[in-house]
């Protein structure tokens, strides 16, 4: 993915009819039959969305007409979102999630950055070992692990506290490989260079190599902080204490404690699915490419 | 195991040496290497590597939450496993999921990335579309969906009652819940998909289009003689991804169905599940990490597979 070239799709210009790359111009009937296809499938992608959006913008009498009307006879309002955001849970568990994502981001990254260096560009005994030791991590599913976790984290004292949360989702050894698998391909003769000057191995990777990484670190924080942000299995266990919850828990019991409020409980989902669509729509290309790259191990 | 992973995420290419390259004592031998490995070694020990083997010694013990004494008992916990009725059927359920969700999920994600690719209009509003559900939490998809599945007051019930169609139970009827549990899944998750076919058909080169174009092949031809064998790669990938993703459903059904009962009369749910309520539920630690064992196995043999699988893949093509 690193060296792919700009194609058509991804560089935001507009394809121009002469430089279509699937050769001459599709007929016109099946370019009417792509374009129904695009407008059908996005249509039937969107409409949830749409539906829960417009449920959360109507007052909570009308949410439930029969049959479904798209435009509230008294209009739309803001009442939802005004109650939700006004009784503290919401707030509380938004910056819980928030803490917990970048927490897990940060300190995933620069554990296993470092690690990929180490494994890429020194050499220490036992190295081919803990390699494949981390890449056989890759094939463990973190599910099988939640009951001995659990009760290994009652002995830590980490039950119902942040670092609970948190540590246990640093472990990332795809992530390891891919960062790499990236490393190897930096050429060495700039760590040569730099050795010459007298540069230590820390500052090397500091000023040499994640500089130069800045792409494939980038797709690996927006990975990771999609999967922080979202993770549900885990923060469900590890906390029962409602001011330690992070959103996507936190939601579940909402919907119990407002009852058939539909307009609320639609407010409150879009609420907490909100940050990562908003910087999706912000940085469309490199979330994208980073979602692509992670997902395909770093190609 | 380390060659495992490695075969199912590398691309084929010239091969590169992966350890070695650095000479030893050459200027680039750098010094201190151990510590940059050793934060992530700790983590790593700590929670994945000593639950994994605690996880294994607990599943031959009668372990619970109370406090009282650990009793060892061999084989016992696996014994009971094998002729546990629930242990079967909510492994069936994660199978009958699997094979549900897989195949629109990457056959409807191949329709999207040949849609977008087309060039049509609207790139980004597109691409919007198809993945943006992806990026929600998993209890906002739920929300979202029980609402639009609600009998009687549900949007696509009174959708389907106002086009004179009969109303479904889309999450009270036992025979529905698994079905609308793969509807929400291939809604929610098939933008991940789409995105590695859409960057496999970015990275296909367009000389090969003229070429065939100019040897006169019309698109549907070159769609089935050329993008799709180009693709055999990415669709080996997506597909044993998708499985791997697909065993593990647990999220969506645990909150579906508020409390975890796993569906009306239990009837989607998965083997995660059955190792939450053994262990979180009932207190069985012991059991439930044997199920979990169990249940890894699986994953094991579908991962062997899959590289016994590549592995005989590349060695056809070697031969040709």
């Amino acid at each position: 993915m690193a060296t792919l070239a700009p194609s058509r799709a991804t560089s935001g210009r507009r394809p121009s009819r002469s430089s279509d790359p699937r050769g001459p111009k599709a007929p016109l009937g099946m370019r009417a039959l792509m374009v129904t296809g695009l407008v059908v499938v996005s249509l039937l992608w969107l409409a949830p969305l749409l539906w829960a959006l417009d449920t959360s913008l109507k007052p909570e009498a009308e949410t439930t007409a029969v049959p479904p009307q798209w435009i509230p006879e008294s209009g739309f309002t803001l009442d939802a979102y005004r109650s939700v955001l006004g009784s503290d849970d919401l707030i509380t568990w938004f910056v819980n999630s928030t803490v917990v994502a970048i927490a897990v981001t940060v300190l995933t990254v620069t554990v296993s950055a470092l690690a990929a260096y180490g494994f890429s560009r020194t050499s220490f005994r036992g190295k081919n070992f803990l390699l494949a030791l981390t890449v056989a991590g890759i094939m463990v599913p973190p599910q099988i692990l939640i009951v001995p976790l659990y009760k290994q984290l009652i002995v830590m004292g980490m039950v119902d506290t942040y670092w609970g949360i948190i540590l246990p989702q640093l472990v990332a050894p795809a992530m390891v490989f891919i960062l790499k698998k990236f490393f190897d391909g930096v050429p060495k003769e700039l760590e040569e260079a730099a050795r010459v000057d007298g540069a230590g191995t820390f500052r090397i990777f500091w000023q040499i190599i994640m500089p130069l990484s800045r792409s494939i670190i980038a797709a690996v924080a927006i990975f990771v902080f999609i999967g922080a942000w979202n993770n549900f299995l885990w923060p469900l266990i590890v906390t029962s204490d409602p001011n330690l919850m992070t959103l996507p828990v936190g939601l579940v019991t909402v919907q119990s404690t407002f009852g058939i409020r539909y307009a609320q409980v639609m407010a409150s989902a879009i609420l907490a699915g909100l940050p990562l669509i908003i910087v999706f729509m912000l940085f469309q290309r490199q979330i994208i490419k980073g979602v692509a790259t992670t997902g395909l191990g770093g190609q | 195991m380390a060659t495992t992973t490695t075969t199912s995420t590398v691309s084929p290419g010239p091969a590169r040496p992966l350890d070695g390259r650095v000479p030893k004592n050459s200027l680039t031998t750098n010094r201190g290497g151990f510590w940059f490995v050793l934060p992530f070694l700790v983590v790593y020990a700590l929670f994945t590597i000593i639950p994994v083997l605690y996880g294994l010694g607990m599943s031959f013990f009668d372990v619970s939450l109370a406090g009282r004494p650990a009793q060892f008992v061999g084989l016992d916990n696996y014994a009971e496993l094998l002729g546990d009725s629930q242990v079967w059927r909510t492994l069936g359920h994660t199978l009958l999921f699997t094979v549900m969700s897989t195949v629109p999920l990457v056959l409807v994600a191949l329709g999207m990335a040949l849609l977008v690719q087309s060039g049509v209009r609207g790139q980004w509003l597109w691409r919007f579309s198809f993945f943006a559900p992806f990026l929600l939490p998993v209890a906002t998809v739920v929300l979202i969906w029980q609402w639009l599945f609600q009998n009687d007051l549900g949007f696509i019930n009174n959708t389907l009652a106002q086009w004179g169609l009969p109303t479904v139970g889309w999450l009270t009827d036992p025979n529905m819940a698994l079905l609308s549990t793969v509807i929400i899944t291939v809604w929610w998750t098939v933008g991940f998909n789409f995105l590695l076919y859409l960057s496999a058909l970015q990275a296909i080169p367009e000389s090969i289009y003229e070429a065939a174009a100019i040897d006169g092949a019309g698109p549907f031809r070159r769609l089935v003689s050329m993008t799709l064998p180009l693709l055999n790669r990415t669709t080996g990938l997506v597909i044993i991804l998708q499985v791997l993703a697909s065993l593990k459903v647990f999220d969506q059904i645990y909150i579906l169905w508020a409390g975890g009962t796993g569906g009306p009369e239990g009837a989607a749910a998965p083997i995660l599940q059955y190792v939450y309520d053994s262990g979180f539920v009932n207190y069985r630690l012991g059991y439930a990490s044997a199920i979990s064992y169990f249940f890894f196995l699986l994953i094991i043999a579908v991962s062997l597979g899959q590289l016994w699988l590549t592995n005989r893949r590349s060695a056809n093509r070697k031969g040709q």
